[in-house]
């Protein structure tokens, strides 16, 4: 007994923290992609998200497979993303960095509202597949197998994404952009292309976190809105732009959020901001931040 | 400066209508003698009869406003088909409150300042409704509230102005309790959303289960609007409860569901969700909400038994490509139904006297006889406990609940007026 | 004038806008308070006229730290709210008279932009609109938890200030234009002050900052205590607005310290067009009348507001009052 709780509840709790950290690893890391290679904060981003969701709802119906659909949804809602780079973000580029944050703030509205039209307001259902319903046994309790996946789908992601962004020519030639742009482009590579990439990638990421969260989060329009705060807290937290530093928050504020539901559940959610609030302070940039990335 | 004063007045002349100017000398006439009997003085006898109604049509639960205000434009119909008030017809004007308080006060200005609205009736949630309350209640305007509240019936808040024609979570999680603990458990657990509409429905629960003996073996509170209750559900499985009490509502519900149903909590223990909802049930779907057991203040099925349910689903399916009124909808036709029978009852549309014919009023819209309550005007209903269908057992994509039980109206399940701190 | 030839006209015309819009920037605040003063009679109803004054008074506060010294706040919800709660809190819980309440309201929020302002303006950037942003939902949780002084979710009820007891004068805020010309009188002297500030070497001090905070720390100016000093400032004004919210409303919504509010600050200093003297009451304007007039006629106003924001970005960023400034001045 710890605190009035058993072991195994303890136990159990701290793997709860963790798999809810992995969801947060997976909505944050699309926008700290984007924040850290191009420097835009999106707002958009729990928009985005819920598109995801919204698109999963429309191709399982399309499709009738959910394996199939987890792979079509980043892919038109990157789409999405790449059009409002194109034409709305685009124009922003060197006009400081409260315009698109801006803009993406304006964007966020227009997003929920379109979806508001086409599938109306009150939310619609949206399963697991078949395969992942029921709670598995992990030793110390149950745990639902849809979670379980979700955790294992985001270390794939994650990895991925270092393997891209580490390990190939084009990752190497956005790092660079990153953090020269000029100096690529005299090299002769076409930046606004990479930007572009960048962010379409960025987005997709982020349909494909609101796909996989829909089953356990329900679907409607206003979905985003919270994750957009949550995805805020991990990347401020990790240090914006940094992968390690996201995936290393998310678990962070996962066990920290789950701790305060068992000890103090009604400050759950003020204790994510309480952590933000201490980081920021005491170390501004986030724990794996660059220093100076934005002063 | 000379130039520019001209210039100021200049244009102030143009923007000025000669209405405005009208407006504003009759208003500064009228501000001697303020009060609230300023709105309803010198209204010719002809006049239509105003109701404003506030619902959130955009939001989250903007599907289920824009139902009440269908619901609530029958009522209307109804009674100017019938010939009004000697003649004087009804008009309904609905506005959206983005369920915000601050946004329902000033459309609530609005309605009575600028449309000079007769009754106020509407709000899908507590805090909307006891921000309407408050604007009304100072200018001396009936007010029916629809949506559920136990502060709303309480002497801090009440004024004789103000009607609650929807359930109260005290009713509502007292009937679910005293249908389920019998039968289902003792052992009692609870997860609750952190504002007073949470705590309500706990303290409704608590008073239902004392003469059943319960025990309390889990109390998680947690934040309103929440989206992950994961780390919420593992303390209640290590208590081992008999029944889960879901004190939340909405979309809180709906995913604090679908996850205990991913848990695998639904074959450990039974659920109860006393608000249960017709339209947050389909949107949730079939599997979340199975075997779940809550409280409703209607669903359509009750026109197999109840003679008003079959007039009113009649009416709207015809308007509705045969789709069927929701139980929040229902509100809306009952709130605004009840308000017009009063009206009829007195006579007239003086306030006073259609205060005394609501309180002397017996009414069946559509679940059976109500009536107001004299201490607080909390409507006086039967609660229906339903049971949500599997998607095996529904008929047709309407029917998702089975009715299990009926709570007949009574003021035993309310709380005392003494309680409420009414003399 | 030659009514026959539409051209003449529309040139007289347009070189009259010219010379009353760059009158207006001169006389600011006789302008802004001209106008202010017969607006209820331009609307359609005196509440929308009472939540755009004090809407604007809360984007002018905005706008100080916004527009003037260039930094992006993302919590100046915090200070309304706290305003609001002040207030509202002092005259129901206490029974405080509205005068010495709304003064609370205005001290408390000062206070709070003093902390939230000194822990945040060590960072900079897009880093302070973060931490004002946790820094402020913090305030929010803490408010919302206070439950049996400011009413919880369920908002703080019977803010019920209608008799003013001022001696020799029968006014009561029941009536819509009392009210207005009640919230009005502490707008005007806000918006007055606010232009003394601007017009103080102070202001000057700002706009240093703004155009480039390493030339201005060359230049011998204490840029982090003036920085914090515009913050509380500017919480002071936000802090009047909430207050003045409180008495109009007869509540205080929980939703007055949500970051939605942050949010409604930034949009509609942009919209009229920051750093400009008249820009957030155009800017609270205008939001304010859109918003009122398409949720009348149609059910997705968020598509309009939001679509006109991405716009104004795109092609105004300077905001209706600041693009109409700019042209006038080539």
């Amino acid at each position: 007994m710890i605190g009035g709780f058993p072991i195994e509840l303890l136990a159990l709790q701290l793997f709860t923290g963790i798999a809810l950290g992995s969801v947060f690893v997976l909505l944050a890391v699309g926008l700290s992609l984007i924040f850290g290679l191009l420097t835009v904060v999106n707002f958009a981003h729990g928009a985005f998200y819920m598109l995801g969701a919204y698109a999963g709802v429309f191709f399982i119906g399309y499709l009738g497979n959910f394996w199939l659909t987890l792979a079509v949804v980043p892919l038109a809602v990157g789409a999405v993303g790449l059009a409002v780079e194109r034409w709305l973000v685009r124009p922003l580029y060197g006009r400081g960095i409260d315009y698109p944050l801006m803009l993406t703030f304006g964007l966020a509205y227009v997003l929920v509202e379109v979806v508001r039209i086409l599938f109306g307001a009150e939310g619609v259902p949206f399963d697991a597949p078949d395969s992942l319903i029921g709670a598995v046994n992990i030793g110390v309790g149950y745990f639902p197998a849809y979670r379980l996946f979700v955790i294992a789908a985001t270390a794939v992601l994650v990895l991925a994404l270092w393997l891209f962004l580490e390990k190939t020519s084009y990752g190497l030639i956005i790092r660079a952009g990153a953090r020269d742009s000029e100096i690529v482009r005299v090299l002769g590579i076409d930046i606004s292309r990479v930007w572009l990439v960048v962010f379409a990638l960025g987005t997709a990421v982020a349909g494909l976190a609101g796909v996989l969260s829909a089953p356990m989060r329900s679907v409607f329009p206003d979905m985003g809105t919270s994750v957009l705060v949550e995805a805020f807290v991990v990347t401020v937290v990790g240090g914006m732009g940094s992968l390690a530093g996201a995936v290393v928050a998310g678990l962070l504020v996962g066990v920290v959020v789950s701790m305060t539901s068992l000890f103090a559940p009604a400050m759950a959610e003020v204790s994510m901001f309480a952590l933000m609030a201490l980081v920021l302070l005491v170390r501004p940039q986030g724990l794996f931040g660059k220093k100076g990335l934005m002063g | 400066m000379g130039d520019h004063e001209k210039s100021k007045t200049g244009m102030v002349a143009r923007g000025f209508s000669r209405r405005s100017i009208l407006k504003g000398t009759a208003a500064g006439a009228a501000a001697v003698a303020a009060g609230p009997a300023l709105f309803n003085i010198a209204r010719a006898a002809e006049e239509t009869i105003r109701i404003g109604f506030p619902v959130p049509l955009t939001g989250p639960y903007g599907s289920e406003a824009q139902e009440q205000a269908r619901c609530a434009q029958i009522a209307v119909d109804q009674f100017n088909a019938a010939g009004g008030l000697n003649g004087r017809m009804a008009e309904l004007l609905v506005r959206d409150d983005k369920l915000k308080p601050g946004e329902a006060a000033t459309r609530t200005l609005e309605l009575i300042e600028k449309d000079k609205v007769h009754y106020v009736c509407g709000s899908l949630s507590a805090s909307v409704q006891l921000s309407v309350n408050a604007v009304t209640k100072a200018r001396g305007i009936i007010y029916v509230s629809i949506s559920q509240s136990d502060a709303i019936n309480e002497a801090q808040d009440f004024s004789k102005y103000t009607f609650h024609e929807a359930m109260n979570p005290h009713m509502t999680a007292g009937a679910v309790g005293r249908y389920a603990f019998p039968k289902l458990g003792k052992r009692v657990a609870f997860l609750i959303a952190d504002y007073a509409y949470g705590h309500e429905m706990v303290r409704g629960f608590k008073r239902a289960g004392e003469p059943h003996g319960i025990e309390v073996v889990a109390e998680v509170t947690h934040p309103l609007a929440s989206k992950d209750f994961s780390t919420f559900l593992p303390q209640i499985m290590a208590a081992k409860p008999d029944v889960l009490c879901l004190c939340n509502f909405g979309y809180d519900q709906m995913n604090s569901l679908k996850q205990a149903t991913g848990f695998g909590m639904k074959q450990q223990m039974q659920v109860l969700a006393p608000a249960l909802l017709y339209n947050q049930r389909r949107a949730g779907g079939a599997a979340a909400y199975e075997g779940v057991i809550g409280g409703a203040n209607y669903h359509w099925t009750l026109e197999e038994s109840v003679p008003s349910a079959k007039a009113f689903n009649d009416v709207y399916r015809k308007k509705n490509d045969g789709a069927p009124p929701s139980d929040y909808g229902a509100y809306g036709y009952a709130g605004v139904g009840a308000l017009l029978d009063g009206v009829k009852q007195a006579g007239t549309t003086d306030t006073d006297a259609v205060i005394a014919a609501l309180e002397e009023l017996k009414y069946d819209k559509y679940k059976g006889t109500q009536y107001y309550r004299k201490c607080d005007h909390q409507s006086v209903q039967s609660v229906f406990i339903v049971k949500s269908k599997s998607e095996a057992e529904m008929a047709n994509e309407y029917d998702v609940f089975e009715i299990v039980d009926t709570d007949p109206a009574s003021e035993d399940m309310l709380r005392s007026c003494a309680e409420l701190g009414h003399a | 004038m030659n009514l026959a030839n539409p051209q003449d006209e529309l040139t007289v015309s347009g070189r009259r806008l010219a010379w009353l819009v760059s009158g207006m920037a001169r006389h600011r605040v006789v302008a802004v308070l001209g106008f202010l003063l017969v607006f209820p009679f331009l609307l359609p109803y005196e509440a929308l006229a009472v939540n755009i004054l004090i809407y604007g008074l809360y984007a002018l506060g905005f706008n100080m730290v916004f527009g003037y010294m260039g930094v992006l706040s993302f919590g100046h919800a915090a200070f309304f709210g706290l305003g609001s709660y002040a207030t509202g809190i002092a005259i129901v819980h206490y029974g405080v008279p509205w005068l010495p309440a709304l003064a609370l309201g205005v001290i408390l929020a000062g206070l709070g932009a003093a902390v939230i302002g000194g822990l945040a303006i060590r960072t900079r950037g897009i880093y302070f609109a973060m931490v004002t942003l946790a820094l402020s939902q913090c305030v929010y949780y803490l408010v919302y938890q206070l439950e049996d002084l400011s009413g919880g979710e369920n908002g703080l009820r019977g803010v019920d200030v209608y008799d003013l007891n001022i001696p020799g004068l029968d006014l009561s805020l029941i009536d819509p234009l009392t009210k207005y010309y009640f919230v009005f009188a502490f707008v005007a002297l806000a918006v007055w002050l606010f232009s003394r500030i601007l017009a103080s070497p102070f202001g000057a001090v700002l706009e240093a900052i703004r155009e480039n905070e390493n030339r201005a720390r060359a230049c011998g100016i204490d840029v982090a205590t003036s920085k914090w000093l515009a913050f509380v400032i500017s919480g002071l004004f936000c802090g009047l607005a909430g207050a003045l919210n409180a008495i109009h409303l007869t509540i205080v919504p929980i939703e007055s310290l949500h970051y939605h509010t942050s949010g409604l600050a930034v949009m509609m200093a942009l919209l009229g067009g920051m750093g400009t003297f008249f820009g957030p009451f155009v800017g609270a304007l205008t939001f304010l009348m859109l918003e009122d007039v398409i949720t009348v006629i149609t059910v997705h106003w968020q598509l309009f507001v939001g679509g006109l924001f991405v716009f104004f970005i795109l092609f105004f960023p300077r905001g209706i009052w600041g693009t109409l400034l700019h042209w006038m001045s080539r």
